[in-house]
């Protein structure tokens, strides 16, 4: 699993709430069977008009979110299916971070298992950036994981909560399945417990 | 002897599942049951070989493909080649890692969610996962169902584990009845509106009271199937004598049944037990319901009007609710009745049980779909789909105009061929009315069995509790 440590970069705003993963990779891309590749999918029906030109309203295609790695987004982020492919494409697209003020469980589960780290602040904090961000088209944060800090390059610094059973994980970028398997003797204690059949492990 | 703090029915089946915990990790939970559909698993099969890992228990691991299948003649290769390879791919995985597969040619092929609970695999006290959200139906039978990613696919197909963060608890009692021509989905939808569709985040729901206790197991799991739409990790429901009769028979449920029930009646919360957080409604206060926005709690009664914005308190909100309107194409203070539909949809994990088409025939039965409604019902497995043939409900749908199909997802989602055009407007019984969901464009409304019923036939919303076979 990719590490998240620290981050520096532009910030894009979209400013809506409720975003759904429906919208953030729609279905007809939820075909392919690989995991790479998702990033020029992301936000398809919002990002171009049926003729596949941009739609110059949408947020992602305004020139001064090009190359942005840090989303800005309303509360409610990341609702509805479960589709891992919606972090895929955010972190194919060059997302690193997002930021916003509540986020669905699993779309939050699933940023972690792909190096993305995802921030909660309030509304306050989050309309201060969007502010930030309208005022300055340029403007750039920097996220470091380890102080739970953001600090932007006006010299704005905010400071974030994170639980750190996820934190820790995500620092270190340690492959999940892999600690888990160490627990090995606790799974086979546990099935013997319950009257599982013992599993022959490779 | 000192006796136990009283418990809720989570805190119950989450330390029953607990393999591990040590400070400063995720607790790491047994998953007991993992659903698996073509949709979400490829990769995580993919990672198992590339790490090369095996499925630790294949045997609690049951796959059908669903949500890509057509819902027109089985017997033909699916046309669109990158579905069929996902459901190539799907059958290929299965038969490497040993995995049951219920495929496209049998009778138990249908919504994952629909055939856990009808061939028994889904059970009370039980913990389990599949890579999709509605997972939560499975909770209507007081078992712990959460939906995954597909890293947490592949860390449930490799360890039979989970590393997980406890969810907290909350209780949604519904006191008192629900009135005719009002059924469960108008209660979850009613539910939803009320606390948002992010207000169940960070919670596992307990249902309770008088209104839940008297819904069937069907009905049940149209309650649990929508609480991911209010947000919540999971929904859950006391499984009762209810849940025992349903059970009772079923291909998969313990063969010492008697015993299991006896383990099984421990699980209820105990009285007492305190939630995180707390909330009742009243059953007799609700209407139909139908959603006239973009997300399910954007959701009025069927005698009410379009909202405006202006009418929502909060900034996000009014702005949610004239971009919905604005995609829905849809006018303040229009009476929701007066709205029109071209496309109706019986189907989906929500609603496409039995017991839902039985009901949609009811509203139907001998009258024709309205000229400008193109209507199709798809039962949820090719058990469900057999059952109401074999109860002459197909042909109340066919004569009246209705398409009948084959099992799956389909117009819940639109990944197979069944889609809306841009711009049509769809009453159906599905869970999400998200931008494009039943295809770029279309236009959702979320309603009952019934009221999609009546809809096809009116061409427009009716108000069921106005039609004559719905007075008493
Ligand atoms: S019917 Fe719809 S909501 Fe249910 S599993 Fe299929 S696509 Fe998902």
């Amino acid at each position: 699993m990719e590490p998240f440590k620290s981050h520096q970069g532009l910030v894009a705003v979209i400013n809506r709430a409720n975003v759904d993963t429906d919208q953030i990779i729609p279905k007809q891309f939820l075909k392919r069977i690989e995991r790479t590749g998702f990033g020029q999918f992301l936000f398809f029906d919002w990002r171009f008009d049926d003729q596949g030109n941009d739609r110059p309203e949408f947020e992602l295609n305004q020139p001064e979110n090009k190359g942005a790695s840090i989303l800005v987004a309303g509360r409610n982020f990341g609702s509805g299916s479960s589709r891992e492919h919606a972090v895929w494409a955010l972190a194919d697209f060059g997302f690193r971070c997002v930021i916003a003020e509540s986020y669905s469980d699993i779309f939050y589960n699933n940023c972690f298992k792909n190096g993305v780290l995802p921030i909660v602040l309030d509304s306050d904090t989050i309309h201060q950036l969007m502010d930030r961000k309208q005022n300055q088209a340029d403007f750039q944060l920097n996220v470091d994981l380890a102080s739970q800090t953001i600090v932007g390059d006006d010299g704005l610094k905010i400071e974030f909560e994170i639980d750190p059973v996820m934190k820790q994980p995500l620092l270190e970028g340690l492959d999940d399945i892999g600690q888990t398997m160490k627990q090995e003797e606790k799974i086979t204690a546990y099935e013997l417990a319950h009257k599982m059949a013992p599993v022959s492990q490779p | 002897m000192i006796s136990q703090a009283p418990q809720t029915m989570f805190q119950k089946i989450w330390d029953q599942h607990l393999v591990h915990k040590e400070p400063g990790r995720q607790a790491l939970i047994y998953i007991d049951l993992h659903l698996v559909h073509e949709v979400t698993s490829p990769q995580a099969f993919e990672g198992l070989r590339l790490a090369n890992r095996s499925v630790r228990r294949p045997e609690f691991t049951v796959a059908t493909p669903d949500h890509n299948v057509p819902t027109t003649d089985r017997l033909l290769p699916i046309a669109d080649p990158i579905s069929r390879q996902q459901v190539e791919t799907l059958r290929e995985n299965c038969k490497e890692f040993g995995i049951k597969l219920y495929d496209l040619d049998s009778i138990n092929q249908g919504i994952v969610h629909v055939i856990g609970p009808e061939l028994g695999l889904t059970q009370p006290g039980m913990t389990i996962v599949c890579g999709d959200s509605h997972t939560s139906t499975h909770g209507a039978f007081g078992a712990f169902a959460f939906g995954i990613g597909t890293s947490e696919v592949e860390h449930v197909l490799a360890t039979q584990t989970l590393p997980q963060t406890q969810p907290k608890t909350f209780e949604i009692r519904v006191d008192g009845e629900l009135l005719p021509g009002v059924t469960s989905k108008d209660l979850i939808l009613y539910i939803i509106g009320q606390i948002s569709t992010s207000g169940g985040s960070g919670h596992v729901v307990e249902y309770s009271g008088q209104a839940i206790r008297n819904l069937t197991m069907e009905q049940r799991m149209t309650i649990c199937n929508m609480s991911i739409e209010a947000g919540a990790r999971a929904g859950l429901i006391a499984p009762d004598e209810i849940t025992f009769e349903y059970l009772r028979g079923r291909a998969h449920v313990p063969q010492d049944f008697e015993a299991a029930i006896e383990k099984w009646r421990q699980l209820p919360t105990d009285e007492g037990a305190v939630f995180d957080k707390q909330i009742t409604f009243h059953a007799n206060n609700i209407a139909p319901q139908i959603t006239w926005g973009t997300n399910p709690g954007q959701v009025t009664a069927v005698d009410a009007c379009v909202p405006n914005p202006s009418d929502f308190s909060e900034e996000h909100e009014q702005q949610s609710a004239a971009a919905a309107l604005e995609y829905m194409g849809l006018q303040p203070g229009t009476p929701m009745t007066e709205i029109m539909v071209d496309r109706v949809f019986i189907g989906s994990c929500t609603n496409s049980r039995i017991e839902d088409l039985r009901l949609a025939a009811s509203l139907v039965n001998g009258k024709q779909v309205h000229e400008r409604v193109n209507a199709m019902v798809v039962p949820g497995s090719g058990v469900i789909k057999k059952q109401a043939e074999e109860e002459g409900l197909d042909v109340i749908f066919k004569e009246a105009g209705f398409d009948w199909r084959e099992a799956g997802c389909s117009m819940c989602l639109g990944m197979n061929p069944d889609q809306l055009a841009s711009g049509e407007r769809c009453a159906s019984t599905s869970n999400r009315n998200f931008e494009g969901r039943q295809g770029k464009g279309s236009r959702t409304h979320l309603v009952s069995p019934s009221m999609a019923a009546a809809a096809a036939i009116a061409g427009h919303f009716v108000d069921i509790r106005n039609l004559p076979s719905e007075k008493s």
